[in-house]
């Protein structure tokens, strides 16, 4: 059954030393679906997508990608902690991308777009540069290649960001937050790359507050408070009828 | 999202700007006198004139009459001698030496210092612990009588037999090696907390969008975190580069040898008695040292501030005339009279 999700989520809990920041989450996410997960700020949204790919580890629960445990492997019914290497492995088949871009300031668009490749993959530097220049014409920055991230607004270092992610040729996009760090009339540009993306049949988990973006792109909406998923399914459904009195209250405030 | 009001507004805005500036350069007063800056200046003048003579002045010395002060022929007859330059070529191996021993050893201790092994951290605060709080001075006397307490070293088994070993006396006699080895390890404890201060000033964000992308945590600090921390490592290191020339000035004296330079202005005046001249050969060739040094770290900031701002960094004739020359903010202003 694990077999054809993506992620698959099981009663995933985080514990930050006394504070219960998820408790107990279940998801199950396709090959080829978008997953939103939407939620007032400190709901958990953001946590859970980082145990996803093992930057928090998960306190209780079972959490598999692609149907192998995150940080655990399974033998003989025993839990085994994964070495560093192994832990590495598995997050360079997933892309992140972040609410602030982390773009390496040194280094620039092209070489930020190459660096996951040429040292985690020891890929060709001749190919990984031909995809990469590819991959900046993809989100319409060719001509920014040799520009370093101060020099380029914010909209165009987080599609920069997602070309970095996608020249891993990674099975599942992460996205934390993309475009809540944005100028408004910026928001646009990085969204339609997020759509063309979903419409190329990408894998992804998005942390947003883009009721909009959720209802047109997304295959399935998450609403998250207080570290528990109060209400999911169909964007179109569960943000046009919430029946659960916190979402409704959440999207008056939001819309 | 121009409204059609906001072009108007902002010409307003320039229109009133440019009357405050023309009113400005009509006002006729008189300008605020200083009377204390003249009175200073004029007193300033004088100690300065009285300095720039006792430099050239002759002075009646122990019944020799007619004897210039500096002696500056004194001091321009040793500049080039050749023990001199020697001195001087030495103090500069020893310096860079020293520095790249202590530089890369200083990363390894910062990186084992933050490191998630609680082991190495613990070795690396003791080695800090004792190399920064002792003096240099008699680490380095320390290092040249190490044959007293370990007259040989050797590789075998623990309590066991030795399989391959060496004698510490023949190497102890070798005071420029005693003084790179001295000087170097107390350099690394130094270095090692100005590393670690740069890996702590880069942002969290950095290292996770590296793990992210499946950098292993040697990668992530060797390509991502090492190269931004630089920004902040490289002028305390210019500091310490600075530092390290005139500290190679200790060797002579804990060593009484090791040919560097002061040593080799003390072996002159030592025969001759002409102290003060030739010291003032020395700090010559200390400041010019300092000085290319000086230039060196203005181009290794550079390099690594590359991507910092959105324009390329100013070369050094450019900085120089910036600092010199005239600001444009004073340029910019009215000149006070028609």
């Amino acid at each position: 059954m694990t077999a054809e999700l993506m992620v698959h989520a099981d009663g995933v809990e985080k514990r930050f030393g006394h504070l219960h920041v998820l408790k107990g989450i279940d998801m199950s996410v396709a090959r080829g679906e978008v997953a939103c997960l939407l939620g007032p700020s400190g709901s958990g949204k953001s946590t859970f997508l980082r145990c996803i790919n093992h930057l928090e580890k998960v306190s209780a629960g079972r959490l598999t990608v692609d149907g192998e445990l995150v940080g655990y492997e399974e033998r003989k019914g025993k839990l085994y902690e994964l070495s560093d290497r192994k832990i590495c492995a598995k997050r360079a088949e997933i892309g992140m991308v972040f609410q602030r871009f982390n773009l390496f300031p040194h280094m620039t668009a092209l070489e930020n777009v190459m660096i996951g490749p040429r040292t985690v993959l020891r890929r060709d530097r001749a190919v990984t540069e031909t995809q990469a220049l590819a991959l900046l014409d993809r989100v319409g920055l060719a001509e920014k290649a040799s520009s370093y991230p101060s020099q380029l607004s914010g909209g165009q270092q987080q599609r920069v960001a997602i070309a970095r992610a996608l020249c891993m040729e990674p099975k599942l996009l992460l996205f934390d937050e993309p475009t809540s760090a944005l100028d408004p009339e910026l928001v646009g540009e990085v969204l339609a790359v997020m759509q063309s993306l979903a419409e190329d049949g990408m894998t992804m988990v998005v942390v947003t507050h883009e009721i909009g973006f959720a209802r047109e792109v997304a295959d399935t909406a998450y609403f998250m408070d207080g570290g528990v998923v109060l209400e999911s399914g169909d964007p179109k459904v569960v943000l046009n009828q919430p029946t659960h009195p916190r979402l409704r209250d959440f999207l008056s405030k939001v819309l | 999202m121009t409204t059609p009001s906001s072009p108007q507004t902002s010409k307003d805005a320039a229109d009133s700007i440019e009357s405050a500036a023309s009113r400005a350069v009509h006002v006729e007063a008189v300008p605020l006198r200083h009377y204390g800056r003249w009175i200073s200046a004029a007193v300033l003048m004088v100690l300065f004139v009285m300095f720039l003579h006792t430099l050239v002045s002759h002075i009646d010395r122990n019944g020799v009459h007619n004897d210039q002060r500096f002696q500056w022929s004194t001091v321009g007859k040793y500049l080039f001698d050749p023990s001199v330059i020697h001195g001087a070529l030495v103090t500069l191996e020893l310096t860079g030496a020293a520095m790249a021993i202590g530089v890369l050893f200083g990363i390894v201790l910062a990186t084992m210092r933050l490191s998630t092994n609680r082991q190495l951290r613990y070795v690396s605060w003791l080695y800090l612990w004792f190399f920064r709080g002792t003096p240099v001075y008699v680490q380095l006397i320390f290092w040249s009588n190490l044959a007293w307490l370990y007259p040989t070293l050797s590789l075998g088994v623990p309590f066991g037999p030795s399989f391959w070993q060496i004698s510490t006396n023949e190497y102890v006699t070798n005071l420029f090696l005693v003084a790179l080895v001295g000087l170097a390890l107390n350099e690394a404890a130094y270095m090692a907390e100005i590393v670690r201060a740069g890996i702590i000033a880069v942002d969290a964000g950095q290292l996770e969008a590296a793990q992210a992308l499946g950098m292993r945590r040697v990668q992530s600090l060797r390509r991502i975190v090492l190269p931004q921390a630089m920004r902040v490592i490289v002028p305390p290191t210019g500091n310490e580069t600075i530092s390290m020339l005139k500290t190679t000035s200790l060797v002579g004296a804990a060593l009484g040898g090791g040919g560097e330079l002061y040593r080799s202005i003390q072996n002159i005046y030592n025969v001759n008695y002409l102290v003060p001249p030739l010291l003032i050969t020395g700090c010559c060739w200390y400041l010019a040292m300092t000085s290319v040094l000086s230039v060196g770290q203005f181009y290794v900031e550079r390099y690594y501030g590359r991507g910092v701002g959105t324009s390329a960094p100013p070369t050094l004739l450019q900085t120089l005339r910036k600092s010199f020359g005239r600001s444009p903010h004073v340029e910019a202003a009215p000149v006070g009279r028609p």
